[in-house]
């Protein structure tokens, strides 16, 4: 079955007035409903934005640089990958991400290799 | 975009033929040959491929008795060549195993009708899923359901052939990596993709009817198409309110088209258009279907804009109109699908059936919204309004306020007509 990925992201100000942020409890439920449909092949929370550093090596040099790689509203909080048949059961799983509701869910399908040996794949290439 | 994306059947008898069955089927067996394939890139390319091979291969040997069929089992073969070409097809194998069982059947099952109506559905809900960028559903679904080209449709909508094709390309692209599935919705998520259905063929009905001046040529086109696709689901889908009710409204105000317009190019407002200039067939036929829909009693937004366009046409005269069903009708539109829009129309509405004051009190919240005080029908609403309660100073500001804001240049003239006619 193809995989996806649900890329969390939330304000970084925090939910606007009136709106409650997700807790731990939430996030737990979330992710037990997730492993007892047995679609969950991984997932993690990360750091704030805080503790981001960003590389990049331009001309042979190492440039390391506090904070994250571009300047956003919203920051990437975490990650859950899923094992689902087809994108509306991912978008109907991404609908219910504790966050949602103030934050936004980008789902992205993972690439497959294995199930594409097409020309200009690049495993091909260097197999 | 390659240069078979643009064929078109050329002169001659057998292509006459080609032509219709190319309108006719085309839809058709596109839909089912997607789902056998599982890409759309591929299936289009090899139905392309069969009604190419049909011009030449009919003009030497003559049409074949079914010639929907012959098309079929063409295009399945030159399916399977392609497949075994292109590797990157998810579960090819299998795919190509089922096809090759397809084709050793004697007897074309596929002449299963409601298999065919099916597909059909699938193809019409994957091209409009939401996922997909509103501009890449329109341009998707006239082209795998219609019968434009990419060049046409490019044309349709003022871009390029080069950027329609790509808008196209990538929509095939994000179906076949995200894996959008080729189904009808479940029960559940129905109601919600549907109405996502009929806003893609109201907005490519609009595109046409809109269209101005110097692009009613092309576009007019999109008219024909969209009410095709309405047809379409009808068929498909006969026991859906809305869905008649959607092709209700396309073919009450498509019956207006030809009178819309004198013979300067200038728009007519519906009081000054020629009644024998309205096609009577339409309106016969969009006031059965909604009388079918109304009996459904599933009231819903579609329905109710098509019995206001029905109480414009089926009055003895623009004078007769009956304005306190059409300001009922515009309010019970405003509880279901609440917009400034319908708010300035329920006004017009109500001025003619209570008086311009009444019709100028619905205004008044309006008028407070900052967020619409450039929104133009609403100062040009409230300019009638004001002109016909008699006050002719406060007319003539709300005018010159609406031609400010007019993007429009025979809208302005029409406009600058009526503050003119206001001061002599």
């Amino acid at each position: 079955m193809p995989k996806y990925m649900l890329l969390i992201y939330t304000p970084v100000d925090g939910p606007p007035a009136g709106e409650q942020e997700a807790d731990m409890a939430q996030w737990t439920e979330y992710t037990q409903g997730l492993q007892d449909a047995g679609v969950l092949v991984g997932a993690d929370a990360l750091h704030g934005l805080d503790s981001a550093t960003t590389v990049r090596v331009r001309g042979g040099e190492t440039q390391i640089v506090d904070g994250p790689f571009a300047e956003t509203k919203e920051f990437l909080g975490g990650y859950y990958i899923l094992d689902v048949p087809d994108l509306d059961r991912a978008l109907e799983l991404a609908a219910r991400v504790p966050n949602v509701h103030y934050g936004s869910t980008e789902v992205r399908p993972v690439v497959d290799f294995s199930e594409q040996p097409a020309a200009g794949d690049p495993a091909q290439a260097t197999a | 975009m390659s240069a078979r994306d643009e064929w078109r059947p050329q002169a001659g008898d057998a292509a006459a033929t080609v032509e219709r069955v190319f309108r006719e089927e085309r839809a058709a067996v596109l839909a089912t040959l997607i789902r056998h394939v599982g890409d759309f890139q591929l299936a289009e390319d090899a139905v392309q491929d069969a009604f190419a091979a049909a011009v030449a291969t009919w003009r030497r040997d003559g049409t074949p008795s079914n010639p929907g069929a012959w098309i079929t089992v063409t295009a399945r073969r030159r399916a399977i060549d392609r497949l075994r070409r292109n590797r990157s097809v998810a579960d090819r194998t299998e795919r190509l195993a089922e096809l090759a069982r397809l084709d050793a059947q004697e007897h074309e099952s596929a002449a299963d009708g409601s298999a065919i109506d099916d597909d059909r559905l699938r193809l019409i809900f994957t091209c409009c899923h939401p996922a997909l960028a509103l501009p890449a559903r329109v341009a998707l679904t006239l082209r795998m359901l219609g019968g434009l080209t990419t060049s046409e449709i490019a044309r349709a909508y003022l871009v390029s052939s080069s950027t329609m094709g790509q808008r196209l390309s990538r929509a095939k692209r994000k179906i076949a990596e995200t894996r959008i599935p080729y189904r009808v919705p479940s029960d559940d998520a129905l109601p919600d993709r549907l109405s996502g259905v009929l806003a893609v063929v109201y907005l490519i009905f609009n595109g046409g009817y809109a269209a101005a001046e110097g692009e009613r040529l092309v576009r007019g086109e999109l008219c024909s198409e969209a009410i095709r696709l309405g047809r379409l689901l009808a068929r498909l889908m006969p026991d859906d309110a809305e869905v008649a009710g959607v092709l209700a409204l396309m073919l009450l105000h498509d019956a207006r088209r030809a009178a819309r317009v004198d013979a300067h190019g200038r728009y007519l407002a519906l009081d000054e258009q020629d009644r024998s200039l309205w096609d009577q067939g339409r309106i016969r036929e969009g006031l059965r279907l909604l009388e079918r829909a109304l009996r459904m009693r599933r009231p819903g937004p579609y329905q109710l804009q098509a019995a206001i366009a029905a109480l414009h046409v089926e009055a003895a005269s623009a004078a007769d109109r009956d304005w306190a069903q059409i300001a009922q009708l515009y309010e019970a539109l405003g509880r279901v699908a609440p917009s400034p829009v319908i708010e300035v129309n329920r006004a017009v509405a109500v001025g003619f059936a209570s008086g311009a004051g009444a019709g100028l009190e619905l205004l008044r919240p309006l008028l407070g919204d900052p967020a619409l005080d450039g929104y133009q029908p609403l100062h040009a609403a409230r300019a009638e309004l004001l002109r016909r309660a008699g006050d002719g100073p406060g007319a003539a500001r709300a005018y010159l306020r609406a031609i400010e804001l007019s993007a429009n240049a025979v809208e302005r003239a029409e406009l600058e007509r009526r503050l003119e006619a206001l001061r002599s």
